[in-house]
């Protein structure tokens, strides 16, 4: 709805609201979109004070985390959609730079390189989370749609350079949410269906390119998805909890912090990667279901502002930034369920960590940019 | 912008987009469906079967380390066996007062006092369920003292856990090697899921080269414990069905070693207060009999854990008591050299069996004024070179060695196990060194010192220079001479046995190259030299094999470790011990049919046939039967 609409809903009667509806404006604030995210990180933090064992000082830092978000969520829908799409050759440019700093000076830790140091410490594959979805839309901007044959090929060497250098890092989540990001941009410009298809084909032959590529950990992973069980006290123990905790959740789920997968540490990485699972035995079928609503309600918000934008940048990158958002809840309530293999992404919003939460609240501050400059363009 | 590409039609451009989000939209949804779809199946169709495994009481999954196999000498007596300990553990849900808790068993003595704010850490940082170690090994005057103050201690307790005893100690430290702790660096190189729930491996020695064979491997037990995380026995049938299979853990396979244990002790009492090594081994089959180093250590310290003051002062000893001599100590060998080099001047025609030569105490070389000094200072007389092993007189070596050179002398020692490492089944050895032409090459940068010297060679023939051999190599070579050249890759396993099949397995001995000596008489004429040295009167080990009852062949060495100049006397009684000759011996026995070769190192002892022989005489009179206790 437009502001106008807003206008019109509640000038006369609610008074109270009215008040409200200016503040959202002056701010260019989403009220709906901004509603959903914060039930979805209220629902969060709720499950993330039993995942961290009600640990108040985790906890509390993970609140700030969520205040210093919102802020850059505030700044993000400030700037207006020309300014950023000006700027995005820039920081694309900026951000692979940084990509190469951390390949040949970045910290060292756990043998992979994605850490920088320039003052503050930050992983600059983040900035590329809305960078190369950007620079994809940016270059797609002026040009006719569907793209052309030559164009798509430059589109996927853009897309491509800042996904091999993440991939080096080695960061492979990363790099192919990233290449994901990248893909929804061309998919929503049009990319024809049977080059789609051709590309599913050749997806097979492409796995197992993959698969030679991929560390034997990496490997050991796929393995375990496929047969859990052959080696439960390794690789496939963080499976098997997960579903142990998940099932025994049940409808209605244990309580909460009552969880005893969770509470007695069976479940790992109960309050990053596999949140989920908490929420799952505590809170049942029933919590978890009122969360994957709450997400769609907010991509799907969001799928909805894109439609509504009124130029070609604006609504690639709306788009990508909503399909993106539900490509991490897939991987990761994926991966928790034992669908897809082991790969380190947080169920987003929720997992505890704050990295990943600035982007992904910066990413909804564009979408909210997008919808309040939107007015220029009389319906 | 537009001017630019007039024919873009926003019009049908955002159609197109509004037609690819809904496409979208449907292949999340679908995708979301199969998330939904998933978590129907784990939360409503299998609930049960995850909530048999959960809810109320669930499964752990908990390693049982397999029980790591023994090791014993060739005779059946042990070396390394598991015992029981005990530790103290404090559960600390159970504690109403942790403070007071902790004071009152310092007080007794169980804990350390100054250790307590460790603990208080400890039991905060884990959950409140989970037992918490508080002492590793707690004495038996420990266990009787908190047996009796028990009922003082709710939450306290102390648990066996089977520690790793030596009970021979000091004597097979060296050979057996110990298990410690594992640290990280293991976890890297071992199987993690295999090593989960071990806290120990070997560390040096046998432990540490059949590590494979005496892990074992883990087992996987699934416990039911309930809500607090405490296991409840398995009574209910269908609970106990709904379980995976539990696996046993195979225990480690018992390895018997070829080591003689009263050799051995025998040996470990005769370097008692000295540094060397002592190495004695079966030159039919290679089999180690004896390997000793001295000072030794008690490999229990590593095994049950020391505190840090204990290691440091182990590890910072002077003598190196940690450090193996039989295998890693190189030593410069004397004249222990003397039969393979006069078997080299034979073979290459340097000299023959009548050759003799007249020994004044000293050998020039020609055109220099330099004096090669004989051990006697006033010369041996006339020597062939049977009286030249007999009395080792280093001139007669001196004046065959330009003829044999230095690439023959190596081409003959290597045969004989010299200068390369000899095999041995633990690790950490050293290759020693015996120096050719080429090896000064690729040894040395400066083009000069690149170049071999004639001098070089010269003190080459009685084991001096660059030449440095290790104990273990001087028992191989013994061996060597006393077959005649045939010779077996020394090593200390002889069998591999599994525990629960009670199948052995023999480690079959590893012949090697033999020693390619064409003339038998070279042979005869070499032994005989050396059974001459300890059985004939005028041989320099004649006072220690005199008066065997057996025949025996043998060679002293005494190795310079402090250059003396050019016409200063060696006394012994002025020079700091340290900077005493090395004494070293090798010999075999019985002559006709050896058995046993043996070789003796003994740091700054003096004399080879003095200090060193004795010791091997010892050594063979106990292998042989002819010791004084034996009946």
């Amino acid at each position: 709805m437009s502001l106008n609409d807003t206008r019109q809903l509640f000038s006369d009667k609610a008074a109270p609201l009215r008040d409200v509806g200016q503040i959202y404006r002056r701010l260019r604030i989403d009220g709906l979109l901004l509603g959903g995210i914060l039930l979805i990180c209220a629902l969060g933090l709720v499950v993330l004070y039993s995942a961290v064992g009600e640990n108040m000082r985790l906890w509390t830092s993970q609140v700030i985390r969520l205040g210093v978000a919102l802020v850059a969520m505030l700044i993000a829908a400030q700037m207006s959609p020309d300014f950023l799409r000006r700027w995005t050759p820039w920081g694309f440019l900026g951000g692979t730079v940084l990509l190469v700093l951390v390949l040949t000076t970045g910290e060292l830790s756990q043998g992979a390189r994605r850490w920088l140091d320039l003052g503050i410490r930050f992983q600059p594959s983040e900035i590329m989370k809305l960078a190369v979805p950007m620079m994809a839309a940016w270059y797609l901007h002026d040009r006719q749609m569907p793209p052309r044959a030559g164009q798509l090929l430059l589109l996927a060497v853009m897309i491509l350079i800042p996904t091999l250098l993440i991939a080096r890092q080695p960061d492979l989540g990363t790099s192919l949410l990233i290449a994901a990001s990248g893909f929804i941009v061309i998919v929503l410009a049009g990319l024809p269906v049977r080059v789609m298809l051709g590309l599913a084909v050749l997806s097979v032959p492409g796995a197992m390119v993959l698969w030679n590529f991929m560390q034997d950990y990496q490997k050991q992973r796929v393995l375990t998805l496929l047969d859990p069980d052959s080696d439960p006290l390794g690789a496939g123990y963080n499976i098997i909890q997960s579903k142990i905790a998940i099932g025994s959740g049940g409808l209605f789920g244990k309580g909460w912090t009552n969880g005893s997968q969770a509470q007695l540490e069976y479940l790992p990485e109960r309050d990053t990667d596999f949140i989920f699972a908490v929420m799952g035995e505590e809170l049942g079928l029933l919590g978890v279901l009122a969360l994957l609503c709450l997400y769609v309600f907010v991509i799907g918000r969001g799928l909805y502002i894109a439609m509504q934008a009124p130029d070609t940048y604006s609504r690639l990158l709306a788009g990508s930034i909503s399909l993106t958002f539900f490509v991490y809840v897939f991987v990761n309530t994926a991966m928790v369920t034992g669908l897809i293999p082991v790969v380190g992404v947080p169920l987003p919003l929720v997992s505890f960590g704050g990295t990943s939460m600035v982007t992904l609240l910066a990413g909804f501050g564009i979408l909210m940019s997008i919808h309040s400059h939107r007015k220029l363009l009389p319906h | 912008m537009d001017l630019l590409s007039p024919i873009k039609d926003h019009h049908s451009e955002r159609k197109l987009f509004i037609a690819r989000v809904v496409m979208a939209s449907v292949i999340s949804i679908l995708l979301l469906g199969t998330v939904i779809a998933r978590l129907v199946q784990l939360q409503v169709y299998e609930y049960e079967v995850f909530a048999a495994q959960s809810q109320g009481n669930r499964v752990r999954i908990e390693p049982m380390p397999p029980i790591r196999g023994l090791v014993f000498d060739r005779k059946g007596h042990v070396l390394a066996e598991n015992l029981p300990a005990y530790q103290l553990e404090l559960i600390p849900e159970q504690v109403s007062d942790i403070d007071d808790t902790l004071q009152r068993l310092a007080n007794l003595d169980l804990i350390a006092a100054e250790d307590i704010p460790t603990y208080n850490e400890l039991i905060d940082s884990g959950p409140r369920f989970k037992p918490v170690t508080l002492n590793f090994r707690l004495s038996d005057e420990q266990i009787a003292n908190f047996a009796i103050q028990r009922p003082r201690f709710p939450g306290v307790d102390f648990q066996p856990r089977l520690v790793r005893h030596y009970p021979q100690g000091e004597a097979v430290a060296h050979a057996v090697g110990y298990v410690g702790a594992l640290s990280k660096r293991d976890l890297g190189r071992l199987d993690r899921s295999d090593y989960a729930g071990t806290s120990h491996t070997g560390k040096t020695g046998v432990e540490n080269s059949f590590e494979d064979d005496l892990h074992g491997d883990v087992g996987v037990r699934h416990v039911i414990s309930n809500a607090l995380g405490r296991q409840i026995p398995t009574d209910s049938r269908e609970m106990a069905d709904s379980l995976p299979t539990d696996e046993s853990p195979a225990p480690g396979h018992n390895v018997y070693l070829s080591l003689d244990l009263d050799l051995q002790l025998l040996a470990t009492r005769a370097l008692e207060g000295r540094r060397g090594a002592i190495v004695a081994l079966d030159p039919w089959s290679g089999e180690i009999l004896a390997l000793v180093s001295a000072p030794t250590f008690d490999p229990n310290l590593f095994a049950l854990g020391m505190s840090t003051s204990q290691f440091s002062a182990l590890q910072n000893d002077p003598t190196q008591p940690l450090f193996n001599r039989a295998i890693r100590g190189a030593y410069p060998p004397g004249s222990t050299i003397k039969p393979m080099l006069a078997l080299a001047a034979l073979e290459t025609g340097a000299t023959n069996l009548t050759r003799k030569t007249v020994c004044r105490g000293y050998f020039m070389l020609p055109n220099t004024t330099h004096r090669y000094r004989d051990w006697k200072p006033q010369g041996h007389g006339e020597v062939d070179l049977h009286i030249a092993l007999q009395q080792s007189c280093d001139v007669y070596f001196y004046e065959i060695s330009i003829d044999i050179g230095i690439d023959r002398m190596h081409y003959y020692l290597d045969q004989f196990g010299l200068g390369h490492p000899s095999g041995v089944d633990i690790s950490g050895e050293h290759p020693g060194l015996v120096p050719s032409k080429d090896w000064k090459r690729s040894a040395f940068r400066e083009r000069t010192d690149q170049r071999w010297y004639n001098g070089e060679t010269v003190i080459a023939s009685i084991g001096q220079g660059y030449m440095l051999t290790t104990p273990l190599q001087l028992a191989v070579a013994a061996g060597a001479l006393a077959t005649r050249g045939i010779r077996y890759e020394p090593h200390l396993v002889a069998a591999v046995e599994d525990p629960l099949t009670g199948k052995r397995t023999l480690v079959s001995p590893t012949r090697l190259d033999d020693v390619r000596i064409d003339t038998e008489e070279h042979w005869d004429a070499v032994i005989g030299g050396m059974h001459d040295v300890m059985q004939s009167v005028r041989g320099t080990a004649w006072a220690v094999g005199g008066n065997a009852p057996y025949q025996m062949a043998g060679k002293s060495g005494t190795a310079q470790v402090y250059s003396i100049a050019q016409d200063d006397e060696y006394d012994e009684d002025e020079i700091d011990e340290r900077l005493r000759d090395h004494a070293l011996f090798l010999s075999f026995a019985p002559l006709d049919n050896p058995r046993i070769a043996v070789a003796v190192v003994i740091e700054n002892g003096s004399s080879g046939s003095r200090v060193a022989a004795p010791i091997a005489r010892a050594i063979m009179d106990e292998y042989l039967g002819y010791s004084d206790d034996e009946p």
